[in-house]
């Protein structure tokens, strides 16, 4: 599945694959008196239309390995990679723009601004990139929720929704500039074992029925098994990826 | 950018308890520093009412500054010369009507003569010592409140007989004088007329109200015997604080001496220093603590947008759109308090200037307040430039925490 699907990634004139996230190297060191590794010589290459579980006990360094791919957060050493475009040196408007356009984000808690509807938290980042029309942007955001079961729901704030009805918001949200990956982070975590599975089924069709990329950290091992490739993290490194 | 309005318009409208306080907190701020302002600006503008309009701005006496030259001076050619009698000149500033003609032509103000003369008023077997002062009727009320200190008959009044006076109302009462009455008025030099009271006046102070008599010039040319001469103009400018300048012009131009109010009352001018530096300080401390008060509410808000602040900048808003973004919703609740604030700091005017103040000894009833545009702009100035600094301020550090650290602390 993995080769097949790193056979379908992007190859420019070279013919060799360009994976669609990569880290090189990547050190993450959190200052302080006692400087706290967070990841260190981390080496990944992401392909498109992978569904990569990242997977580790606590304290290994998953979410800030997600967070270091998703330009959240820059690395202390080495470099991350989209599209084989060094992040590196990019300047905070352009590190935002790239988590505007290329990435979508889900964390564990919806994260959805209180004040807006399902609607309008949708519409967000699409009027923040600017490339629709405003009926277009609507008609778009729309189509998100229904197609995530939550046509009802439109106009609702998210003190008015459930827990799993919140996630599917934030996934919709998530898909609204129609970026090629979603990144993210225990998105089942605050969800109870149906709303989990929903969410699940929803990220397993972007992978299947859209062709997008997804990595998401779990500490979910069954779920991490339904997923396509398993990266396991131990003390800030990789142990295996399967 | 109207996605930032948009945004902020949400935030300011879906929190409607929040931004309320938010706003009545900057509208009392505005509020109470225009009413400040009023109150300020009415009291300084009533004490240069009551000291400095009391008095003529410039007087132009009939003296030079710099003694003429005798002509036995002019005559020898010798250092000093002792023991001569000084040449007896005829009193009087000459060709008045052509001077104040000359005057008028660019003076920023009015122009007045008038004819001092001692004298003695006598009614029946009454007679007090007065200073009767010769004035022009239609030029008085320009340089003087006299016409609105008459509290019987007018001004005008004194046309309609040939010797007509108007009494300090304490003067009449002294000598038991009514309106209509035929007084003797006789000066030192033996001049003497029959003069008719056609009118009293009140000016608040107890030794012009009973030693201070108003006639036309031509009659108070004839007591004090120089015809056709006047001892004084008074002046009044349009622009007080001026009067010192116009008054050295007028003296380089016709020669008499002429002295400012400034020039005269010096104490006055430190008086209206200190006056100002009280106005400004306090002015300028409401207004600082209106924008502190402004600035905590609003930096509270914004601080409490922390976390959707990180959220947005995961999304992939920039800092700069995020920073915009919560400078225009503090600008909002800036502006809308500001707005509120000019209403309250009216209706705290009006309420302020409608209570009344009884006392025997005070013209003036009510606190005196001054309604000016510029106040309402400089608390708006305050409110927005407080508002701007609040949002900004906490937005900057907002938008430059890394989002993890928030997203991680939420979690």
């Amino acid at each position: 599945m993995r080769q097949e699907q790193t056979a379908v990634g992007e190859r420019p004139a070279s013919g060799v694959p360009t994976p669609l996230i990569e880290a090189r190297g990547v050190t993450r060191i959190l200052p302080g008196i006692v400087p706290t590794t967070l990841v260190h010589d981390i080496d990944l290459k992401i392909a498109h239309n992978e569904f990569v579980a990242v997977t580790g006990p606590s304290g290994s360094g998953k979410s800030s390995l997600l967070y270091l791919l998703g330009l959240l957060d820059m690395p202390t050493e080495g470099e991350v990679r989209i599209r084989g475009k060094a992040t590196v040196h990019m300047s905070e408007e352009e590190r935002a723009f790239t988590r505007l356009s290329e990435l979508g984000f889900v964390f564990q808690f919806h994260f959805l601004l209180p004040e807006f509807s399902s609607l309008d938290n949708i519409v967000l980042p699409m009027r923040a990139l600017g490339r629709l029309s405003r009926a277009e942007m609507r008609e778009r955001a729309a189509g998100l929720l229904d197609s995530l079961d939550l046509a009802d729901h439109r106009h609702k704030r998210p003190d008015q929704l459930s827990g799993g009805q919140r996630q599917r918001v934030a996934v919709a949200r998530a898909l609204a500039n129609d970026p090629p990956v979603i990144l993210a982070d225990e998105p089942t975590g605050s969800l109870d074992s149906k709303s989990s599975e929903q969410v699940f089924q929803v990220l397993r069709d972007l992978v299947d029925q859209n062709a997008k990329t997804i990595v998401a950290v779990t500490h979910d091992i069954d779920l991490a098994e339904r997923m396509d490739r398993r990266v396991h993290l131990m003390d800030g490194g990789i142990a295996s990826d399967d | 950018m109207n996605l930032i309005v948009d945004v902020a318009l949400t935030h300011v409208r879906s929190r409607a308890r929040q931004t309320l306080v938010a706003v009545a907190g900057v509208a009392t701020g505005v509020g109470f520093s225009i009413m400040m302002a009023a109150l300020m600006e009415g009291s300084q503008e009533d004490f240069i009412r009551q000291l400095v309009n009391a008095l003529p701005h410039i007087t132009v006496s009939d003296e030079r500054r710099i003694p003429p030259k005798q002509p036995a001076e002019a005559a020898f050619d010798a250092a000093e010369i002792y023991n001569l009698t000084p040449e007896v000149r005829r009193r009087g500033i000459k060709n008045p009507l052509a001077t104040m003609a000359s005057l008028e032509a660019w003076l920023p103000g009015y122009v007045a003569p008038s004819v001092n003369v001692q004298a003695i008023i006598r009614y029946g077997s009454r007679d007090v010592g007065t200073t009767i002062f010769g004035i022009d009727p239609r030029r008085e009320p320009n340089v003087s409140e006299l016409v609105n200190q008459i509290r019987q008959g007018s001004l005008r009044a004194l046309y309609t007989a040939t010797n007509a006076i108007i009494l300090g109302d304490r003067l009449a009462e002294k000598i038991g004088a009514q309106l209509g009455a035929n007084v003797t008025v006789q000066t030192s030099d033996g001049a003497r007329i029959n003069a008719q009271v056609v009118g009293t006046f009140h000016a608040g102070v107890r030794s012009v109200d009973e030693g201070t008599a108003y006639a036309l010039v031509r009659t108070a040319q004839i007591l004090a015997q120089q015809t056709g001469l006047v001892n004084e103009l008074r002046v009044r400018v349009t622009d007080p604080m001026q009067a010192r300048d116009v008054s050295t012009r007028i003296e380089s131009e016709i020669g008499y001496k002429s002295v400012s109010w400034q020039e005269a009352h010096e104490d006055l001018l430190s008086t209206f220093i200190i006056r100002n530096v009280i106005m400004y300080t306090i002015v300028g401390a409401i207004l600082l603590v209106a924008s502190f008060g402004t600035y905590n509410i609003i930096s509270t808000i914004t601080h409490e947008k922390a976390r959707d602040i990180a959220i947005m900048k995961s999304l992939g808003l920039s800092e700069r759109t995020l920073r915009t973004m919560f400078v225009v919703e503090a600008l909002i609740i800036g502006f809308a308090g500001g707005c509120l604030g000019f209403v309250l700091g009216y209706l705290l005017c009006i309420a302020l200037g409608s209570i009344e103040f009884k006392s025997p000894f005070m013209d003036t009833n009510r606190i005196p307040l001054a309604y000016s545009a510029l106040h309402y702009a400089i608390a708006m100035f305050a409110a927005l430039a407080s508002s701007f600094a609040a949002g900004f301020m906490p937005a900057r550090k907002a938008a430059h925490v890394n989002p993890v650290d928030i997203i991680r602390g939420a979690t």
